[in-house]
């Protein structure tokens, strides 16, 4: 269990960290250049980059990094122990393969993946004032007061009800296409494409279901 | 002993096993041979219940395995010690690791006592001081021979061996053959080995199935093999023009 949360959190930390950052820069960057209207205050830059982090990237876009990343991961490595008869040999020793292999995966996703994102909220807010300042698209001090303006605490809990969905998907379809992968090296590459592309769509639909359900 | 009964089983419209009965006698090495794709590692899979039979019954001295429930079938699967063809062992763990896992499973053991045995296999393997390299740094030899260990670690009553020495040179499928040959009559345990190679038949096999299409074509002790009139198993036995000679020169 310690090992998965490792393996699944503490290893995807760093790309985590680095799109988090660039990306809240990007957004504010774009932000301001949208809002460049005397009627828009510049603390909106900061809001509507707060939002943007919060609601959408952080949950949604770095899930679906880490579906990329963890997923093929998950399923490569289920799928080889399929092909080359690990998992005929953990059966042979009575134990039960699925949940032996798969629900650790899935507990220490669901339980690390919010700690990341909560990381990648900190960084993407971190990127969008730093780089802001860099490039003089916002003051610190508007910056500041944006994303604090009418901040709905609401918004964190939805971004992590999301979260914990997406990670339960991601693992859960990841482990299914490693564990009935049948052939060879050539199934293997296959099962691990499937499994990014299926959780992937999955994480979208649930995306707006939960959007409807949560939000509206 | 084991005992299968009747054994069929299907996949989709292909029928890979047709009624198939043998006894696998205790103390000896129960040999199925036949060509690749008749059927032989299906078998062995049936008979652990890695695959489900359509029909038939298997017997571990006496009990209905195929009958029974999750439980009770973790309870024979404690007896069974199983060699895979490539050696299934755990890639993330050491081949210590690989040795106590199934102690770790199946024994009340405590660390020292479940390196200590790990270390006895290893040894009974002639593989001392291995104990903290991954499976990928071992060679195919290697790895088999740790897959032993691994399955005499709790003491089997019943090896099963799928294609032993598939993928190894000749003095090493010698080693291996010879360390089944004494485990089996150290223990007294009841070994199935799955193969196509001739030499180990004649080295080890003491009791021989031929399948042939999915059916026993044909049963008998090595020498038998040698003298037998059934075609298909002596276009098998003698598969090359250079034994077919040697055949009738003799």
């Amino acid at each position: 269990m310690f090992y998965e949360i490792e393996s699944l959190g503490f290893g995807s930390l760093g790309i985590v960290a680095i799109i988090s950052i660039f990306m809240g820069a990007v957004i504010t960057i774009q932000s301001a250049v949208g809002f460049e209207s005397p009627w828009i205050p510049l603390y909106a830059v900061g809001l509507a980059t707060r939002d943007s982090i919060i609601l959408e990237f952080s949950p949604t876009i770095v899930s679906l990094i880490l579906a990329g990343k963890v997923g093929s991961n998950i399923a490569s490595e289920i799928g080889t122990m399929r092909v080359s008869e690990q998992i005929d040999a953990l059966e042979i020793m009575g134990i039960n393969s699925s949940s032996y292999l798969i629900l650790p995966k899935i507990v220490a996703a669901m339980f690390i993946n919010p700690f990341l994102i909560i990381i990648s909220m900190f960084l993407g807010l971190f990127g969008g004032w730093f780089f802001g300042i860099v490039v003089g698209a916002v003051t610190s001090y508007e910056f500041v007061y944006g994303i604090q303006y009418t901040f709905k605490p609401y918004n964190v809990t939805y971004a992590l009800i999301k979260t914990v969905v997406f990670a339960f998907i991601i693992t859960s379809v990841s482990s299914y296409h490693g564990y009935y992968t049948q052939g060879g090296a050539l199934e293997v590459g296959r099962s691990s494409t499937k499994a990014v592309v299926y959780s992937s769509i999955v994480i979208l639909i649930f995306n707006f279901l939960l959007t409807q359900l949560l939000l509206v | 002993m084991i005992e299968a009964k009747n054994i069929s089983k299907k996949f989709g419209d292909r029928q890979i096993l047709k009624d198939f009965s043998f006894v696998f006698e205790k103390g000896k090495i129960n040999m199925i041979i036949g060509q690749s794709g008749s059927g032989k590692t299906v078998l062995l899979k049936c008979l652990v219940g890695l695959h489900k039979v359509d029909s038939g019954q298997v017997l571990y001295d006496g009990r209905d395995f195929l009958g029974m429930n999750f439980q009770e079938k973790k309870e024979v699967r404690k007896e069974i010690g199983m060699l895979f063809q490539g050696g299934a062992l755990f890639d993330s763990q050491t081949v210590e690791e690989n040795i106590i896992f199934p102690l770790s499973m199946f024994t009340d053991m405590n660390e020292e006592e479940k390196r200590d045995r790990a270390n006895f296999c290893l040894k009974r393997v002639n593989l001392e001081n291995t104990n903290h390299l991954f499976p990928s740094e071992i060679s195919g030899g290697m790895k088999k021979r740790v897959a032993i260990a691994r399955a005499i670690s709790v003491n089997p009553k019943y090896l099963f061996c799928d294609e032993p020495n598939s993928g190894l040179d000749p003095q090493t499928s010698i080693v291996i053959d010879n360390l089944i040959k004494e485990i089996t009559d150290e223990y007294n345990i009841t070994t199935v080995v799955i193969t196509h190679d001739m030499n180990s038949v004649i080295e080890i096999g003491e009791k021989n199935a031929f399948i042939f299409k999915g059916e026993k074509w044909w049963e008998g002790n090595k020498e038998e093999i040698l003298t037998t009139e059934n075609p298909e198993l002596t276009a098998f036995v003698y598969a090359s023009k250079f034994m077919m000679e040697l055949r009738k020169k003799s």
